[in-house]
């Protein structure tokens, strides 16, 4: 079993105990939500950050460069120097756009991402909120961010924005379907929704091993159409820069363009932590069935590590997607989805139903 | 945690969002320039308003997308209680299937995925 003294849940209650007992009922609560919401203010800033950091490494190595180098060491304050200076840049509202809408927007991005990440299983009893829809929230939270895309387009008044609005939003609601039909494989596997008890099922075997090859093709799905859902090349045609210059937001300026592409980055971390939670097994160590000396080792690893180790390798697929693959073309990129992989994710679907039916996985 | 909490994140996006455009707008230099403030359009003049009426397949695309949405969360209650039920839950999810994938076939021989 898991290790207790890796568990969350004993330093989180420990410390709701302590407050509770040093302030009255309602000053408690509020404390905890002050202490909650500096922690993850600071922990998405700081992912953002390195996020951006380690794509420009990533995109260095695989091209034969070294990347950022000069400021800080191995470059590492590069993006604090960005940040500060895109918070220095005038903000300009262009003169003919429609100015509500158009501030209204980085908001919509932000918010959505924010929320999507309350329900993620950081580790063994780390996990803001504990839906018993959680992974349906997920999916419905994190496609909000749409709407602040095609808001942003639509508002800039300029012809380059309103394509790359146009084209996000067909592609993301289009490969909003095959996320949900691929994530539909492992909640027809575990029978939950819930994302903690999606991970407690996966103690003796994550469910890419565990549910055979209809789940392997599920998973390879799941990254294919996590990648388009996130606006991320091969398929970045929102803000194709060749042809469109930034996409939907070519008119933004300063401190608003960052939180465009800070939410893109941050739904990288979601969309990562989500196929790691269900397919990779969340926070749950690598178990093999009967090696009982091998599974004791695994354990000392801590839970959190093993959630931050399994995001990142697959954050790293979807960098090397990025480096690796030419753009595809608007139409190329709907006849993907609309005439493979939807049928495909169909097909699975059933094929998956009957083999949890006859039981042909291991349980 | 109670779901009561959710508030939190969205005061949170809330106040990063705003927070850093208020402190940017403190911060930052202003000039005003007139051409600054147009739309960019490849260096020339901006011609005319970019609020026009706009090619029709990305909205075709919506309307399957929402038919095909709403049948994806009826998909999802059926996921969760599969494994209790069993074999009638595996006949219901095949015929359900069945009907999708004409309506899907139904969509594409009507060309209405085909990009013109």
């Amino acid at each position: 079993m898991i290790l207790d003294i890796y568990s969350f849940s004993t330093l989180t209650s420990s410390i709701d105990n302590s407050l509770h007992n040093m302030m009255s009922p309602w000053m408690a609560t509020l404390t905890e939500f002050v202490l909650v919401g500096i922690v993850f203010l600071l922990f998405y800033a700081l992912l953002g950050l390195f996020l951006v950091y380690l794509e420009r490494k990533v995109c260095a190595v695989i091209q034969n460069r070294i990347g950022p180098n000069r400021v800080g060491r191995w470059g590492i304050f590069q993006t604090f120097a960005d940040f500060i200076k895109l918070l220095m840049k005038e903000l300009i509202t262009i003169k003919h756009a429609d100015k509500f809408l158009f501030n209204l927007a980085p908001f919509i991005v932000i918010i959505a991402s924010f929320m999507a990440m309350a329900a993620l299983p950081f580790a063994k009893g780390l996990q803001a909120i504990d839906f018993n829809i959680g992974i349906f929230y997920v999916i419905a939270v994190s496609s909000l961010g749409v709407v602040g895309i095609l808001i942003a387009g639509w508002s800039s008044n300029s012809k380059y924005s309103l394509i790359g609005a146009m084209r996000s939003g067909a592609q993301i609601i289009s490969y909003e379907l095959s996320v949900g039909l691929s994530l539909l494989a492992i909640v027809i596997f575990s029978g939950s929704m819930q994302l903690s008890t999606i991970v407690e099922s996966q103690a003796d075997g994550w469910w890419i091993f565990k549910g055979h090859i209809p789940a392997f093709i599920a998973f390879v799905l799941y990254l294919i159409t996590a990648t388009a859902e996130i606006n991320r090349g091969p398929f970045d045609l929102a803000e194709a820069e060749s042809e469109l210059t930034a996409g939907f937001h070519t008119e933004y300026s300063g401190i608003k363009f960052a939180f465009f592409f800070l939410a893109e980055y941050m739904n990288m971390f979601i969309v990562s932590a989500i196929a790691a939670t269900l397919f990779l097994g969340g926070w749950m160590p690598f178990h093999i069935g009967g090696w009982e000396g091998f599974n004791q080792i695994m354990d000392y690893i801590p839970s959190i590590l093993w959630f931050f180790g399994k995001t990142f390798v697959v954050i790293y697929i979807i960098m090397w997607f990025k480096w690796t693959f030419p753009r595809l073309r608007i139409d190329q990129m709907l006849n993907l989805e609309w005439k493979y992989l939807l049928p495909l994710n169909l097909m699975n679907t059933v094929i998956i139903s009957f083999v949890v039916l006859m039981g042909l996985y291991f349980k | 945690m109670n779901s009561e909490y959710l508030i939190i994140f969205f005061i949170l996006g809330l106040a990063l969002v705003g927070g850093a455009i208020i402190f940017s707008s403190l911060v930052s230099p202003r000039s005003y320039n007139s051409e600054k403030f147009e739309p960019y359009e490849c260096g020339i003049p901006t011609e005319g308003p970019a609020w026009i009426q706009f090619r029709v397949g990305y909205y075709l695309f919506a309307i399957i997308y929402l038919v095909f949405d709403v049948e994806t969360v009826f998909l999802f209650p059926f996921g969760v209680v599969m494994k209790s039920i069993g074999l009638r839950a595996f006949i219901e999810i095949v015929i359900f299937v069945f009907i999708l994938g004409l309506g899907l076939l139904y969509a594409w021989k009507k060309g209405a995925l085909k990009w013109i």
